[in-house]
């Protein structure tokens, strides 16, 4: 526990650890001075003088250093000739600081009127009208006239793009420095430049494409006034016409806590519509951020031709049926003897939902599958995170190892807090096939070919090998506290199981977990894998196989027809098909019977984080007519089979989880709404501080304990691994990553990110290209298991040189390593 | 007898050649700190001698070099030679032609800081002369006075011109260091101060090119010969750089502690036209507008004095006379363009509050303003003070305030009635 000091902020008397800032003491007391360019996550600079107070020091006699007393008995302050910038001070023992006295007021309000003097104030005109700390500080404090005359303004260009997602408007600028600091200092994209000097300093970006980053619009909330946009808000609403709905971030499994502003409007034909999402601060998992792709990527809500009505196949086609007569075709199928049933359940299902599958697969011992390629969902849920970990709290003691994945990738938030964690001290040790984002952030960097992901983190356990291994061994052996992150990259789901086995037994070996900031967090690739694994359901090595074998496969939230041929070929095995989706998929298409199910943002539900975080999120908009929910189906699905499996609400669903599922014991959904203390104190109502981001009224979630949290026994299995067996097969060797922005069902109806879609390439070292004759830029066509495929190809020299590499949901069938033949397409002459 | 201190090219022809300056007692003093004396000896040394920074706040040399801390490494020094105060010329004399002893001077204080890398900072359009510093410094290079292991001791130091890319505000210590880091030229929140955390995050020595030149004679000679110069407080002698309506402008190097009068009429050979002399300015443009009355003229030019009676700092004693030809309107708008000019933008009163003065004194001078406007540009000058992050914005309202108060008359003959 820090050191706390008490001092005097006006007439209150407020104690907070040695070294708060004023400002944030301040806070601390309900007492609110004014800030531009300071954000509580940022270091401060002290730049735009607004939060200029008065400050006093107890006057100590300079030869004993005695305090010095004053006639009553009271300690002598002195205050400083000067103002003082709150946001710079650190608050000292007996300090005095007056907020609201004549002194403090003339320099508030002379900064202020100093702003203006160079600001548009076209409020009515700007998109952070109605939310702007300056609109609200010029009302509070402002002069109501100005004696700046206006034709001496210096006019600039409005709405210039900084790259196609972020536009600039010059006039607005304030020059705080924020959005540099944040691109710079919080995400290392440092894109963001400030160029010229005085009345002419302007933000520039110098990066290709412009504003080159994952985390851009960030800058649009902690920018206090309206100078940063993204398009997608811009001129779309106003603050005041929206009203907020909270939810969690469906594309990784962070879960980051937002809030979606929604509106009715005509021009959306009177529908109500999602104008924009906006983080809710939650400091255990998102603190203040989204990356882009959580911000920007919820245009698939609104994408057409969703799926309203049952459809049933008659005569070779899907035709519109009633939904008794859909629940009654299934009821048929699975009351028939001895059927197989096979449930594939995708990772987006909500934890009633697929509590609610497992209810009606096990009633009919179906095989309950998840649709992933990860392995090592019962080991996170025995020794992954301690209940209680926070990345927030780690630092110096803390061992991190990242295996096998490119968080800034497939975690984007992630990798924030660990490079983060890094920088207060955290030894972090990086471990992959391939360079990536986080190496520079790394104490020790370990590379291996892919295929040696277990016998990389074995190396690390037995301490032998390489000088770099024997030293990160030596590190991570030493800390007082240690985790290990296993991403997928280049992995299928042979790979996976090797590779968590090898984490968790580095893991126990060391004794690093069952405690706070210990343990295993896998980077799974959809938002709710852990609470997938955790209802009962685990992927399938054979996936072809039990598919092919089934009498009855029932398929929610995934689409395998889609994702790999191979897959569909099984499913034309299958005797009778049954899909939940909100579209008509490849897998939809081959069904017998398809249910429409509403979107994550038409219901209510909870999902469990990869850090075992359970959260819930409301009903965002309303539902369109026609689709139910997962849960609801299956639910209804049960009934028809005699079990009682709740039908009504997701809240009774989450009742019978936790009289079942261990671990969820404590979790009701009155409690998920709890709130939290968090701090920093940031806020919207009184002033912005720290940015348009909300503070989170509608609860932070709950960290389930882990079985070695709770003292229970283990059951890990062998951890002894299996030597992966050599494939031999010619031509390329394929691997399959991840990249942020794919082609995923979520991701493309989101027209802003198009330009920085992933492009759909073989990635090759330029030494494996030339074997191929192969140029950047070349067209090929690839053989994969009799299917031909043409792609592009793009030489990297960061990838080995013995592979390819390919983005998985990106149009090119992949989800293990595989071998594919390649043939270079000659381009037709032109005519 | 030889009469200069600092300017001694003024009596030794071709000081500038290294075998020059070493039959003239050159490096001497060097010789004598790397070979036998500690670095806290050469510390003592300075601080006794009473040395004060003439970059422009007078403080005092020996203490600064004191707060370096000795568990934080490498240490760095600086030379500060971006000399861009309107007015002051000095620097550049001594690099130009006195530059192994400015060289030297830099070279002892590293010794007493232990750096063993030193940087001459200098203001861009200084190329000809960085390129002749490269030159001195590689003649002592080849001397072995420079480099690995120097004159056989332990002791190693490198020297590195940089040249600043045109901005006033880079002279100000901390945006000297962002700017020799390769960044934008914006002055760093303070404290902490440089001593402690600098260059590069590490312990760094900025000193001004004079004091730096300074340094030699004292070890030489002694901190007690230095203090037989100047005064009590403010010991030694000083270049003052004159300009304006005098008819001899120019550097003089004189014991600090000479009056305005004996600088501006003996020396100076006073005013052109023998006009009649209006007001002082004490520190280029950064200066109060001081009536020069007969009170102020016998106000000795050292750091207490000009604080305690005129109430104007000496800074970097670069006097600028104007006569009563001059207008101060004009004065005033001249220096707040300057301001207004190389303000970096960083804090928000000086960047906002430079634009809006220029702006109002470009009415004036445009006879469009009314009487109102001179109040409004003496309450956004002093609205300036006190508020912003460095110097240079309380430097902007100086000249104002002082001008508005002293001379209003001729501000009025600018307004419309
Ligand atoms: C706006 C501004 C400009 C300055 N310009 C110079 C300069 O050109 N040369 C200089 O030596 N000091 C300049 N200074 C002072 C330096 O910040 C610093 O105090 C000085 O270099 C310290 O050296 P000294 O202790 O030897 O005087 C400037 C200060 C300010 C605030
Ligand atoms: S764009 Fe916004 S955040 Fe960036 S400097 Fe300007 S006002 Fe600050
Ligand atoms: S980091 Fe993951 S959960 Fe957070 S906003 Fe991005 S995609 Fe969504
Ligand atoms: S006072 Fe002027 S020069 Fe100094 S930091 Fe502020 S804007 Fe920059
Ligand atoms: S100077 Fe404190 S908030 Fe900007």
């Amino acid at each position: 526990m820090a050191d706390m000091v008490t001092l005097k902020i006006d007439q209150q008397i407020v104690t907070v650890p040695a070294g708060t800032l004023i400002v944030n003491a301040a806070r601390k007391a309900g007492i609110n001075i004014p800030v531009f360019c300071y954000h509580p996550k940022m270091e401060p600079v002290g730049m735009c003088r607004m939060c200029l107070v008065e400050v006093g020091y107890p006057q100590r006699d300079r030869v004993t250093g005695e305090l010095v007393k004053n006639e009553d008995g009271t300690t002598k302050i002195s205050f400083a000739p000067k103002l003082e910038t709150g946001c710079t001070t650190p608050v000292v023992e007996g300090m005095e600081v007056r907020t609201t006295t004549e002194k403090s007021n003339e320099g508030r309000k002379a900064i202020l009127e100093f702003i203006l003097t160079s600001h548009p104030l076209d409020c009515p005109i700007c998109d952070k009208g109605g939310e702007c700390a300056l609109q609200d500080l010029t009302m509070l404090h402002g002069p109501g006239k100005s004696r700046f005359i206006y034709d001496d303004k210096k006019l600039f260009a409005k709405h210039v793009p900084l790259g196609e997602m972020i536009l600039l408007d010059r006039e607005r600028c304030i020059q705080c420095g924020l959005c540099v600091r944040f691109q710079h200092e919080v995400v290392d994209d440092p894109v963001l430049h400030f160029y010229q000097r005085g009345r002419s300093l302007e933000i520039r970006t110098y990066s290709e494409p412009g504003f080159d980053s994952i985390f851009s619009g960030n800058t649009t909330d902690i920018c206090p006034v309206g100078a940063l946009t993204t398009v997608d808000f811009h001129f779309a609403a106003r603050p005041w016409e929206m009203e907020r709905d909270p939810s969690i971030c469906a594309h990784c499994a962070v879960g980051c806590n937002l809030i979606y502003n929604i509106r009715r409007e005509a021009k959306s034909g009177g529908k109500t519509v999602i104008k924009r999402a906006m983080p809710r601060q939650n400091e255990f998992v998102n603190e203040l951020w989204l990356c882009d792709k959580g911000r920007l990527g919820y245009h698939y809500v609104a994408a057409a031709e969703r799926l309203t009505q049952p459809l049933l196949r008659k005569d070779e086609k899907l035709v519109p049926v009633s939904w008794e007569e859909a629940y009654q075709r299934v009821e048929d199928k699975l009351r028939a003897e001895q059927v197989r049933l096979v449930t594939l359940a995708g990772g987006r299902l909500t934890n009633e939902d697929l509590f609610n599958f497992h209810q009606l697969n096990q009633s009919q011992n179906g095989k309950a599958v998840l649709y992933s390629q990860m392995a090592g969902g019962d080991l996170t849920a025995q020794i992954g995170l301690g209940k209680g970990s926070n990345f927030s709290d780690m630092g110096k003691g803390t061992a991190i190892l990242v295996v096998a994945s490119d968080l800034h990738e497939e975690a984007p938030l992630w990798w924030l807090r660990v490079k983060q964690a890094a920088q207060r001290g955290a030894i972090l040790i990086v471990a992959n096939a391939r360079p990536t984002r986080l190496d520079k952030f790394a104490n020790h960097v370990l590379r291996y070919e892919y295929g040696q992901e277990a016998a990389t983190i074995n190396a690390l356990l037995d301490g032998k090998g390489k000088d770099e291994f024997t030293q990160a061994a030596k590190a991570f052996s030493e800390a007082e506290n240690g985790l290990v992150i296993y991403g997928s990259d280049g992995l299928g789901l042979n790979g996976s199981e090797q590779l968590v086995k090898a984490c968790a037994k580095l893991l126990v070996e060391r004794g690093y977990y069952g405690k706070p900031n210990n343990g295993l967090l896998a980077v799974w690739d959809k938002p709710n894998i852990q609470g997938a694994w955790d209802m009962g359901f685990h992927p399938d090595r054979n996936l072809k196989g039990t598919l092919r074998e089934a009498d009855v496969a029932m398929i929610a939230a995934a689409d395998p027809a889609g994702d790999n041929p191979i897959l569909a070929q099984a499913l034309e095995e299958t005797d009778f098909v049954i899909v939940f989706e909100m579209f008509m998929t490849e897998t939809a298409k081959m069904a017998d019977v398809v249910f429409p199910v509403q979107a994550q943002i038409e219901r209510e539900g909870t999902y469990t984080s990869g850090e075992r975080r359970v959260q819930r999120f409301d009903i965002v908009l309303p539902h369109i007519e026609g689709p139910k929910s997962d849960y609801q189906i299956a639910a209804q699905l049960g009934r028809l089979m005699g079990l009682s499996t709740e039908d009504r609400s997701p809240v009774l669903v989450m009742n019978k989880i936790n009289e079942k599922v261990k671990g969820y014991q404590e979790i009701t959904y009155s409690r998920l709404a709890e709130r939290a203390e968090q701090w920093p104190l940031i806020s919207r109502a009184d002033s912005y501080y720290a940015g348009t981001g909300y503070e989170n009224e509608y609860g932070v979630g709950i960290q389930i304990s882990s079985s070695a949290d709770r003292g229970e026994e283990l059951s890990l299995g062998t951890l002894i691994l299996v030597e992966p067996q050599e494939e031999v097969a010619t031509g390329i060797k394929v691997v399959p990553v991840t990249a942020l922005y794919d082609r995923g069902q979520l991701i493309q109806p989101s027209q802003i990110l198009a330009k920085r879609l992933t492009p759909q390439v073989l990635l090759m070292h330029p030494v494996l290209s030339k074997k191929y004759q192969l140029q950047d830029g070349d067209q090929i066509k690839v053989k994969v298991a009799g299917n031909e495929i043409v792609s592009g190809v793009k030489l990297d020299a960061d990838v080995p040189q013995d592979v390819a590499l390919v983005a998985r949901s990106n149009g090119f069938p992949i989800s293990s390593p595989v071998f594919v033949q390649i043939q270079r397409l000659v381009p037709e002459p032109e005519a | 007898m030889e009469k200069y201190i600092l300017l001694r090219h003024r009596d030794v022809p071709e000081i500038d050649q290294l075998d020059v300056y070493k039959a003239n007692d050159g490096l001497v003093a060097f010789e004598k700190v790397v070979k036998s004396m500690q670095p806290a000896d050469v510390t003592l040394e300075v601080k006794n001698s009473g040395l004060r920074g003439r970059g422009g706040a007078g403080f005092p040399t020996g203490i600064k070099w004191g707060f370096l801390p000795n568990n934080s490494w490498p240490h760095y020094v600086v030379a500060n030679a971006d000399e861009s105060e309107p007015g002051t010329f000095k620097d550049r004399e001594i690099m130009e032609s006195n530059p192994f002893q400015f060289l030297e001077g830099l070279m002892i204080a590293s010794y007493a800081v232990q750096a063993n890398q030193a940087y001459v900072y200098l203001r861009g359009e200084f190329w000809q002369l960085a390129a002749f510093l490269d030159e001195k410094i590689k003649d002592l290079e080849v001397a072995g006075y420079l480099g690995e292991k120097i004159l056989g001791t332990d002791y190693s130091l490198k020297i590195n011109t940089h040249l600043g890319a045109g901005a006033y505000i880079c002279g100000e210590e901390t945006a000297l260091l962002e700017s020799l880091e390769g960044k934008l030229g914006q002055p760093r929140l303070r404290p902490p101060f440089p001593a402690a955390v600098g260059l590069y995050g590490k312990p760094t020595l900025i000193n001004n090119v004079e004091t730096l030149t300074n340094l030699p004679l004292i070890i030489q000679k002694g901190a007690d010969w230095y203090r037989s110069f100047g005064t009590e407080q403010s010991p030694g002698v000083k270049i003052f750089s004159l300009s304006g309506c005098v008819n001899k402008p120019g550097n003089y190097e004189l014991p600090l502690g000479v009056t305005y009068q004996e600088l501006i009429f003996e020396h100076g050979g006073g005013i052109v036209n023998d006009n009649k002399i209006k007001a002082v300015m004490s520190a280029g443009a950064s200066s109060d507008v001081v009536v020069a009355d007969d009170f102020c003229l016998q106000t000795p030019l050292a750091y207490e004095t000009c604080l305690d009676r005129i109430k104007a700092p000496l800074g970097s004693a670069s006097i600028i006379v104007l006569d009563e030809t001059v207008d101060m309107a004009w004065l005033v708008s001249k220096t707040v363009n300057f301001f207004k000019h190389e303000s970096c933008g960083k804090c928000t009163p000086c960047r906002e509050g430079t634009f809006w003065m220029d702006s109002l004194t470009k009415h004036m001078m445009a006879n469009e303003s009314r009487s109102e406007d001179i109040d409004l540009l003496r309450s956004v000058a002093l609205q300036v003070q006190g508020k912003c992050l460095c110097a240079l914005g309380e430097f902007s309202t100086m000249a104002v305030v002082t001008a508005v108060d002293r001379f209003r008359a001729d501000f009025e003959t600018h307004v419309r009635s």
